[in-house]
């Protein structure tokens, strides 16, 4: 497929949804949301009010907080369990089930640990986006061709430079989609951490606005959240490929 | 070679792979395989071997020429009494190897006796009896590719296609397993189309062994044997053997070279 | 012992030896008790919990959401999954959507999805359903795409139709991914719907949850909070076992 081909795809599918968006539209009515072209005026609107960024920044911080202890957290215990096998393969399927359960039942409990103000936002996005970046970076290191550390050795690299050349180029790639999956998952963790319990932030903005029926509110802001996190998924998607693609 | 009727007759044949950059793979290539006969094809690695092995089947569609089998054209669809085994791993990973080699013949809608019979047969010749209830996932490559020739032989083709079958072999099982090949050949009286790399495999089993250009694949040498049907591998220490190896290698060599790029 | 029994017993220790921690930081006061329960009290709450009429109410009610939610995300997702994988250029263009999928808080659709289906069950199911599809979806594309091309060409040669190739060679072949498939789409109906109910409904455990942390209900919060986690933890352990016993021979290498 060429390149123009591939616009072409996007912007068609671009367009079915925003005319799916009026058809819903026309179908359920102003109390449920409003229509493509008045919420996107209404969220650039938004954009430039500082009440909105009053939200957004309390949001972003919490955000990039949960973001930085995910990463480092959570590679240095996939790190961990990878070079541990035992350990590894003892904790991964435990670390599987907790991705898998319904964290939100947890939320209750950071906020008795942590108290109303960010930290239990932070610490919620962190039990959301740990534990993808765990399994990751578990997943690359066990999955070193142990015939590359042997043609280090017979190289004769030094620990460093077999670490410098070889590991860590073996490992980055799947520690780079971990991060992305990981990022996603904090961003989810923050917003609803907002939403409950909570007086500040754009999960705040969104469950005020359903609240208090203020549609327009809750449509603008929803578009804002969507474009922003497709829009940094889809940048470290790019990179992610081309991390893989060399790797 | 008593001449007899030709089996499967192939005219002009061609194979370009459509796509933006497009590949031409093989041809024209016109040959004539004698009913009975076993036809080797060696050549170097990427010079369209298998492709003229799916054209034949009806597999992929020729760009250009025509393919006949016992008379029929073949098009679109692989031919009633044609078997293949290809040339990756093809078992069934989920069915044990006596349900990988029944499973043709269930197909088929053969009553279950018959069909317990012939697969017992098949894995027996095929040296898989202990393993009859085992999975895939439990044997060595060379087994498996065993599977995949026990499901084939089974169906009882009359024209048996096979495509590089004994690549996961060491040297001696695959001597071995080519006198049971024979065995087989001689036995069901099918025709044979066998594509190797190992020259001394071709010049050991066959009647007549094609050799290929680099791509596209082309015919540039046919070589009798001249071997007796009733042979097996201790031919490989007769005089003859040697002088056919030698030729086929000297056919072989500065093709082989065009194929790593040194042409 | 052979090394993955250590390696359960272990995991069994690790579990139990967190748990008795957890008991032991709240008897001896290091966690506050009126932040976390001791396990002991979670487990009797939750015992006390089950045995009363509304709360079983509310199980019933969120269960049966999830059931639903979970089945038409399998259902429709491997529809969709194979009728995308016929299409591969649609399939190129809507990859980066399926890719931004899980990226959004699907549940701020809460408000549209009332006014679309009222005050009824159906929106909290939609929910559980968006928060499954794609992980079905996904699975199935991945499951076809790694069908070896080989074996489709072994149907080829038994001259078998385009319905025996999909029952016998295909369907097979693609299991593993469309058994992965079915079990995340239930962890995530089951997190679509809770979270629903937690934030948004008035019913179900999710909002019994939410409801007795904001009366002060402790007691009330952590024995259903742990009856959420174990429903999760267990039915994805029984769909894991009956995963690895359907496949143990199969990639026993
Ligand atoms: N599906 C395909 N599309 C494009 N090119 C192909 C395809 N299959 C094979 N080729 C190309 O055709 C040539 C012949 O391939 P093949 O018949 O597999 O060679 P051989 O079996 O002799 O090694 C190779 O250059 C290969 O790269
Ligand atoms: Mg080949």
């Amino acid at each position: 497929m060429t390149r123009r081909e591939g616009l072409l795809d996007g912007t068609l599918i671009l367009l079915a949804m925003l005319a799916v968006w009026q058809a819903l539209y026309q179908y359920a009515g102003s109390a449920a949301l409003t229509p493509p072209w008045a919420t996107a005026r209404y969220a650039v609107e938004l954009l430039g009010t500082p009440t909105f960024w009053g939200h957004a920044t309390q949001t972003l911080s919490a955000f990039a907080w949960s973001v930085a202890i995910s990463a480092v957290l959570g590679i240095a215990l996939g790190l961990w369990f990878g070079a541990f096998r035992f350990a590894g393969d003892v904790a991964e399927p435990m670390l599987a089930s907790l991705y898998t359960i319904p964290k939100v039942t947890l939320y209750p409990v950071m906020l008795l640990l942590f108290g109303l103000g960010p930290s239990a936002k932070i610490a919620f996005g962190v039990i959301h986006g740990m534990i993808p970046v765990v399994l990751f970076t578990l997943g690359a290191v066990k999955n070193i061709r142990p015939v590359l550390l042997r043609a280090a050795r017979s190289l004769r690299l030094s620990p460093m430079q077999t670490a410098r050349f070889v590991l860590v180029p073996a490992v980055l790639p799947e520690i780079a989609s971990g991060l992305r999956v990981g990022f996603s998952l904090c961003l989810l963790g923050v917003l609803i951490g907002e939403m409950f319990a909570s007086q500040r932030g754009i999960g705040f903005l969104i469950i005020n606005g359903i609240n208090s029926h203020n549609v327009k509110l809750t449509t603008a802001v929803t578009l804002i959240v969507i474009v922003f996190a497709v829009g940094a998924n889809s940048a470290l998607l790019a990179l992610d490929r081309r991390l893989h693609h060399r790797g | 070679m008593t001449e007899t009727a030709a089996h499967a007759v192939l005219r002009g044949v061609t194979r370009v792979y459509p796509g933006t950059s497009q590949v031409h793979a093989l041809g024209p290539i016109d040959l004539d395989i004698a009913k009975g006969e076993f036809f080797s094809v060696v050549g170097p690695s990427g010079c369209g071997k298998s492709t003229l092995l799916d054209v034949l089947a009806g597999l992929n569609p020729p760009t250009a020429g025509t393919i006949a089998f016992e008379g029929e054209p073949v098009a679109g669809s692989v031919p009633d009494g044609v078997g293949v085994v290809f040339q990756e791993d093809a078992s069934f990973p989920w069915l044990t190897v006596r349900d990988n080699v029944a499973f043709g013949l269930r197909r088929l809608g053969m009553d279950a006796a018959e069909v317990t019979r012939r697969v017992d047969y098949a894995v027996g010749f095929m040296g898989l009896a202990d393993f009859a209830g085992a999975y895939p996932a439990q044997l060595s490559g060379g087994m498996r590719q065993r599977v995949c020739i026990a499901r084939t032989l089974v169906l009882q083709p009359r024209l048996i296609l096979l495509d590089e079958p004994f690549g996961a072999l060491d040297q001696q099982t695959r001597l071995l397993m080519g006198d049971e090949l024979l065995r087989l050949w001689r036995e069901t009286g099918a025709t044979v189309l066998l594509i190797t790399h190992a020259l001394d495999e071709a010049a050991m089993l066959s009647d007549r062994v094609g050799v290929m250009s680099s791509r596209p694949g082309r015919f540039i040498d046919l070589v009798e044997t001249g071997w007796p049907r009733d042979r097996d591998s201790r031919i490989v220490s007769d005089a003859a053997f040697g002088a056919i190896t030698a030729r086929l290698w000297s056919s072989l060599r500065t093709e082989s070279m065009k194929a790593i790029g040194r042409g | 012992m052979t090394r993955s029994t250590r390696i359960v017993c272990t995991r069994w220790g690790v579990s139990l030896g967190l748990i008795l921690l957890l008991e032991a930081a709240c008897r001896s006061g290091v966690v506050p008790t009126l932040a976390v329960l001791p396990p002991s009290e979670m487990f009797a709450a939750m015992l006390e919990l089950l045995s009363t009429e509304e709360v079983l109410a509310n199980v019933a009610a969120t269960f049966s959401t999830v059931a639903v939610a979970f089945l038409a995300a399998v259902l429709i997702g491997f529809a969709a999954g194979v009728a995308l994988h016929g299409l591969p250029r649609f399939r190129r263009a809507i990859d980066p959507l399926l890719a931004s999928y899980y990226s959004v808080p699907i549940f701020v659709f809460y408000p549209l999805l009332v006014a679309l289906f009222g005050l009824s069950a159906l929106p909290l199911i939609a929910i559980g359903f968006l928060a499954a599809l794609p992980a079905m979806l996904i699975a199935t594309l991945l499951g076809l795409d790694r069908v070896p091309p080989v074996l489709r060409r072994v149907a080829r040669m038994h001259r078998l139709g385009s319905a025996r190739t999909a029952a016998l060679v295909i369907l097979p072949a693609a299991l593993p991914n469309l058994f992965q498939g079915i079990k995340l789409s239930l962890a995530y109906a089951f997190i679509g719907v809770i979270a629903g109910e937690f934030i948004l409904s008035g019913g179900g455990l999710g909002y019994a949850i939410a409801y007795a942390y904001e009366s002060f209900d402790n007691r009330t919060m952590y024995g259903l909070m742990l009856f959420v986690l174990l429903s999760a933890v267990i039915s994805n352990t029984l769909l894991s076992t009956w995963e690895s016993r359907l496949q143990r021979r199969r990639w026993r290498a």
